[in-house]
Parts: C-alpha cells; sequence; structure tokens
C-alpha cells in the first residue's frame, strides 16, 4: 500500500517490506571489511618499515585488499542502490557494460608496465640509476 | 528486500511497458551514472598506467599521515578512515531517507535529508583540510645540490627517494629527529591526486547542492503532491554513487 504508482512504464512494484534492519546490516558489513582494509594497510605499511620487506607478501596484501573492495562496491550498489532489487533486464543492462573495464585494467596496466621495462634497459630511454644524488640532480634540473 | 512475483514468461519487450521496470528518469539516472563511472575509470585506470610506469612512487602511508590537531603525529591512514566513515554513514542516512520516501512519511525524509547534507559538508571540510596539509606542507628535497622546502602540488612532488643520511651529512646539514631529505618524486603525482579526488570532490559538492534542492522540495510538500518520493530515490543513486567512486579513491590512492 505504501507504493505508490510512479509511472505506467513500471509493471511490478517492489514491496521495501525489509524495514531498515538490512540497511543497518550493510553499514556493519561495510564498516568491517573497511575496517579489514585498514588493517591490511597498515600491514603493507609495517612491512614497508622493516628490515627485509617481502614483495609477495605485499602484493599478496593489496591483492586482498582489492577483493574486499571490489566486495564493498557489490554491497554498495546491490543493496544501497537497490540494483539488486530490480528486473534482470535493468541489471544486465548496467552491469554489462561495465564489464569492459576488465580489459581496460589489465590492457593499461599492462601498457604500464612495459613502459616501465623500456625505462629501465638500453634499448630504451636510459638504464636505471641505483644511485640517488646524481638522479636527483638529474630531475632537479629537468624539474 | 523487493518480495514481488513477477510471473514467469513476461514478455518484458513487446511494448505497452519499460523492459527495465523502472520509470524513465531512473534508467537515464543509472546511464549518467554508468557514463561517470567510465570517466572515473578512465582517470583511476591512467593513473595505475603511470604509477606502472615509473621505478618509484609516493609510500600513501607517508604522504597521508597526518590529523588534524595532533601536530606532527605519525598516524598513516586515520584521517582518511574518518573520512570514508563519514561518507559510508552518509550513505546509510540517504538510503534510510529513500526508505522514508517509500512509506510517504515526509518528516522521516526531511530528518534524513539534512543528516545526510551534513555528512557531505563534513567530508568536503576534511577534504579542504587535507588539501591545505599537503598544499602548505614543508618537506626537505635535494635539488641541484642544495636543499629545497616544498609542499604538494600539480608542480611539486617532494615524496621521492629517500638521500642516505651520510650523503646529507657531507653537505654540512644536521637532520633533526624523524627529519628525510627526499629527492623530487614524478610530477604526476599531485596532478592525479588533485585531480582525481578534485574531480570527486566536485561531485560530492554537487550532490550535497542536489540533496539541499531535495530538502527543500520536501519541505514544500511537492513529493507529497506528487504522490511518490522518487526523486529521492534518483538524488539517492547519485549520491551512493559518489561514496562508490570514494571507495576506489580511497583504494588507489591511500591503501595500495
Amino acid at each position: 500500500m505504501s507504493q505508490h504508482t510512479i509511472s505506467p512504464e513500471i509493471s511490478f512494484t517492489a514491496e521495501h517490506t525489509g524495514g531498515t534492519k538490512r540497511i543497518w546490516k550493510i553499514f556493519w558489513l561495510l564498516s568491517v571489511i573497511t575496517l579489514m582494509e585498514l588493517g591490511l594497510g597498515l600491514a603493507i605499511y609495517t612491512i614497508h618499515k622493516g628490515e627485509n620487506p617481502n614483495p609477495m607478501l605485499v602484493l599478496f596484501f593489496k591483492g586482498v585488499v582489492c577483493i574486499l573492495t571490489l566486495a564493498k562496491a557489490y554491497y554498495i550498489v546491490s543493496v544501497f542502490m537497490h540494483l539488486g532489487d530490480e528486473v534482470r533486464n535493468m541489471i544486465m543492462t548496467i552491469v554489462v557494460p561495465l564489464c569492459l573495464f576488465i580489459w581496460f585494467i589489465i590492457a593499461f596496466l599492462w601498457d604500464g608496465n612495459s613502459w616501465k621495462n623500456m625505462r629501465n634497459t638500453n634499448g630504451g630511454s636510459k638504464p636505471a640509476t641505483e644511485e640517488v644524488a646524481p638522479a636527483a640532480k638529474e630531475q632537479g634540473a629537468k624539474g | 528486500m523487493s518480495t514481488t512475483a513477477i510471473p514467469a514468461g513476461t514478455k518484458w519487450w513487446s511494448g505497452g511497458k519499460s523492459p527495465f521496470n523502472a520509470s524513465y528518469g531512473k534508467v537515464m539516472m543509472w546511464y549518467f551514472l554508468m557514463s561517470d563511472a567510465f570517466t572515473f575509470g578512465a582517470f583511476l585506470i591512467s593513473y595505475g598506467t603511470i604509477r606502472f610506469s615509473v621505478n618509484h612512487w609516493a609510500d600513501p602511508n607517508h604522504v597521508f599521515n597526518a590529523f588534524p590537531f595532533a601536530g606532527h603525529a605519525n598516524l598513516p591512514l586515520a584521517f582518511v578512515s574518518l573520512m570514508t566513515f563519514i561518507l559510508i554513514f552518509s550513505s546509510v542516512t540517504m538510503v534510510l531517507a529513500v526508505h522514508e520516501g517509500h512509506n510517504m512519511n515526509r518528516k522521516g525524509v526531511e530528518k534524513y535529508m539534512i543528516l545526510t547534507i551534513f555528512g557531505g559538508l563534513a567530508f568536503l571540510s576534511c577534504q579542504a583540510w587535507e588539501w591545505t596539509h599537503l598544499i602548505t606542507g614543508d618537506h626537505m628535497v635535494l635539488v641541484n645540490g642544495h636543499i629545497e622546502h616544498w609542499g604538494t602540488t600539480v608542480s611539486n612532488n617532494p615524496w621521492g627517494p629517500e638521500v642516505p643520511h651520510d650523503i646529507i651529512e657531507k653537505m654540512g646539514i644536521t637532520l633533526h629527529g624523524h627529519e628525510t631529505v627526499a629527492t623530487p618524486g614524478p610530477i604526476a603525482f599531485g596532478g592525479y591526486f588533485f585531480g582525481i579526488t578534485g574531480f570527486h570532490g566536485f561531485h560530492v559538492f554537487s550532490g550535497v547542492i542536489i540533496n539541499t534542492v531535495m530538502l527543500i522540495k520536501t519541505r514544500l510538500g511537492h513529493f507529497d503532491q506528487r504522490g511518490h518520493y522518487e526523486m529521492i530515490e534518483k538524488a539517492g543513486l547519485y549520491w551512493h554513487f559518489v561514496d562508490l567512486v570514494w571507495v576506489f579513491v580511497f583504494l588507489c590512492f591511500y591503501l595500495i
């Protein structure tokens, strides 16, 4: 009864009977995921501060943080934006185009990485320099 | 949770009704948000490409370790977590406003819209402080053999690799406490940081304006006259999108 007719285009009105319980549940879920991300962020910070940072462990933690972020995005879109309550056609018209991001991310990060490889080889622009002070001079002169 | 059972075999595409079971305005809001997602996505992916292509990038735990009124205390991630929680909370009050709108409860919508606007303003204030802190910061940078004091701007990045202490001592400079001297970092850092967080902040700002307009319209009883609160839903979609973008900005700039 609470849902009034919004437009004749809508054939089936969803009844929002769940109350606010579900909203608060998702709020706590998002908060817990954010706290987990912070924990991992601080773990990465501690690893970097340590004597021998383990690059694989850092990469692993960063990967976990990315997955947690995707989970947060899913809950925001599905519950807060109510996309999960829409009909399948509506969900697909939004989600399918966004799948282009999978390719965008792979292609561009790949490109960035190959750029870095060229930067660090003689075939590229210049070899990597380990000495800090001359590099500073060079960059300072450029800037 | 929607409980409406949709009869199997409903012919969505036979005309006479929306195949998306949504009003024109709401579908268009979703398409706008999708295009905006591509804009933000392009920015963030471009940032990722540049970050992948250089040998050194600023460590966010060093750059973003300040907190208002905490002096020089080293508090990595603390302030940005506060900003994140402010935005998540304002997203919750927004979805509660939409919920009250479904129940045609004008007072409830007004209450939660005010809380949402307040959350947005709190976030913007935090961002203003953070930007001010970064731009007016004072970091020692070794440029052309002498020390300069740099803030983080679109043309200066004082977060390059650290200069070893013995080199500094040879230059006859004594460092106090935790002081370090860095070399200039990749110039792109400031541009990407201020560009992307600025574009996001602009979205928050326009979201606050939209929510204020919605609050005024609710007060004036426009939605009661119309018989539904769908405008609150559409403003809510925009506001949640702003929160959604922040989740990714938070990931790309502060966490990894």
